[in-house]
């Protein structure tokens, strides 16, 4: 019942990849006859951007949707398991060790952060399958990996090191090339593939977990498709593009009305959903005149995004009332 | 076509739950699981689903083990509705009920349709739950169950929430369910619910069962003084008796 919000969400995105590569610093002309001499722009520095922004916006996208799902809360987000923390402690540490200045070495250590985050999780929750342990085991992974988080920038080997980590946790997607897309682009189209595997047990969840269990879900198969899931989608977003916040708790809410509501119906548009609004933001990040260069993306998602949760909030509470 | 637990007890950390019940549970029939609170009857109930694992002894589905079943089988053979209702979505009633039809895999559209009309929400198909009243609820979550056409229905207290007319609309619905050959058991508070509308009655007290048979049989005022500590005679006529209380 979502192909309608998907084929919106579709041409609102074809729309929206041309006009994105024509906007930056500089403005190309479509009709300059000497467009020609930009394609360099276009194909090396605005493409792969573009498509970096949509790759990972779909992945928090779908993450959230499923996290909600899976939590029946309105309120969660893929940060919640622990995942996102593990990846950028990964890069971090490629950044203290000095091997991120190396080819492949940030994104590596990032995805094996997530991978020891997801088998962490997978560990600790054991084989009993219930969401409430499943949560608290990801809070324990989150707030552990934010601690050695802050060890590590804090014992950094030089001022430079400490500098870089700062702004790399800050998320952005400027000054990425296709080596970056090709890491990301099929480790989320596999995530995704998982969570929408993940979509019909979701939906018997909404009848509570022993409902769900009568239903014939099997709730260890359930988790492993989720870590698998959203460890690939947000362990890849991270490599990638650092920590990018909000996209996973808002746009499964932004999405739902256009849905009927059930968990499965969100994961698809959810995702397409992200990948706009991360490709929107990165737009804006390029225009907005800011004198000590641009704004970085997670900032400026955070920005977008404490309003419009504001928003649903206060909707939210006039409901309520 | 049985349902059925052979020595079966259950342990909740280190206390015992259910202490070697056995018995034998027929289709058709409406079977009513009675007792104190603390007795055992939710347990019981959902080992009877295969949601939980017997410590010892086995629950059997037509005497195959209930826990060498797939999952799936398990579900299309065997509907549970539990005691605390949960809907965590705003769906359409109709898309509640299809829920149903999870394990089956398909849409099922005749046999929602069924369900919807057996519970009486043919008109409230299209209304989000949200909207519904506390009876109108209980109904979309037994059209549930019924969409999947199980040949069993577990239902733990499917009648605490209802007010009289809501109550007799679902028993009557259960029934006509067991009419079909469906194989129907609730947990009940209400004994006298019990004593007039089903055909069996397992009395549990502290994990044991302690009466099993016609309702007549199991909740006589021996078993009830037995089993509730309480004083009490039955008045009226089959099938329309009450509990008098001292």
């Amino acid at each position: 019942m979502s192909g309608r919000a998907i084929a919106l969400l579709l041409a609102a995105i074809v729309v929206a990849l041309p006009l994105s590569l024509l906007a930056g610093r500089v403005w190309l002309d479509p009709f300059d006859p000497h467009l020609r001499n930009a394609a360099v722009i276009l194909i090396e520095l605005r493409l792969p951007r573009a498509v970096l922004a949509l790759t990972v916006g779909a992945g928090l996208g779908a993450a959230g949707a499923a996290m909600q799902g899976y939590l029946r809360n309105p309120l969660a987000d893929p940060g919640l398991f622990g995942i996102a923390p593990g990846a950028a402690l990964g890069a971090v540490l490629s950044f203290w060790t000095g091997w991120a200045a190396t080819g492949w070495a940030l994104p590596m250590f990032a995805l094996v952060g997530a991978g020891g985050a997801m088998a962490l999780l997978a560990l600790i929750a054991g084989r009993s399958g219930g969401g409430a342990l499943f949560t608290l085991a990801g809070l324990m992974i989150a707030s552990l990996a934010g601690a050695l988080m802050s060890l590590a920038i804090s014992l950094s080997p030089t001022p430079f090191a400490m500098s870089e980590i700062v702004v790399w946790l800050m998320g952005a997607v400027a000054d990425r090339s296709w080596r970056e897309v090709w890491i990301a682009l099929p480790l989320t189209f596999a995530g995704i593939v998982l969570l929408i595997a993940a979509g019909r047990s979701l939906d018997a969840l909404t009848l509570g977990e022993a409902a769900a269990r009568s239903l014939g879900v099997e709730p260890r198969a359930l988790q492993v498709l989720l870590i698998g899931g959203i460890g690939l989608t947000v362990g890849a977003g991270v490599a990638v593009a650092g920590i990018i916040g909000f996209v996973g708790l808002i746009v499964p809410h932004l999405v739902r009305p256009l849905t009927d509501r059930k968990p499965s119906s969100l994961i698809a548009p959810s995702a397409l959903a992200g990948a706009l609004l991360l490709l929107l933001a990165d737009v804006l990040c390029r225009l907005l005149p800011l004198s000590g260069g641009e704004l970085r993306l997670g900032i400026a998602l955070s920005l977008i995004g404490a309003p419009l949760f504001l928003a649903l909030l206060l909707k939210m509470r006039r409901e309520l009332a | 076509m049985t349902l059925s637990t052979d020595n079966l007890s259950l342990t909740r950390g280190r206390s015992l739950v259910l202490d070697r019940v056995t018995a034998t549970l027929e289709e058709g029939s409406v079977t009513a699981i009675c007792g104190p609170n603390g007795a055992g009857k939710s347990s019981l109930l959902s080992a009877l689903a295969g949601l939980l694992r017997p410590a010892a002894g086995t629950v059997e589905l037509d005497g195959a083990s209930l826990a060498s079943l797939h999952p799936r089988q398990r579900a299309k053979a065997i509907g549970y509705l539990p005691q605390v209702p949960e809907i965590a979505w705003d769906l359409s009633v109709a898309n509640l009920v299809a829920l149903g039809r999870l394990p089956h895999r398909d849409a099922g559209e005749e046999a929602v349709a069924r369900a919807l009309a057996a519970a009486v929400l043919g008109d409230l198909a299209s209304r989000p739950v949200s909207t519904l009243s506390g009876g109108e609820k209980a109904r979309a979550l037994l059209a549930r169950v019924l969409a999947g056409e199980p040949r069993w229905i577990l239902a733990d207290e499917p009648l605490a929430a209802l007010d009289l007319s809501h109550q007799l609309a679902m028993l009557a619905a259960l029934q006509a369910e067991a009419e079909r050959g469906t194989g129907v058991v609730l947990v009940l508070h209400d004994l006298a619910l019990a004593m007039n509308h089903a055909d069996r009655v397992l009395v549990l007290r502290e994990g044991r069962l302690v009466a099993d048979g016609p309702p007549e049989l199991a909740l006589s005022a021996e078993h009830i003084a037995n089993g509730w500590q309480v004083t009490a005679r039955w008045l009226g006529d089959p099938g329309a008796r009450a509990l008098i209380v001292g």
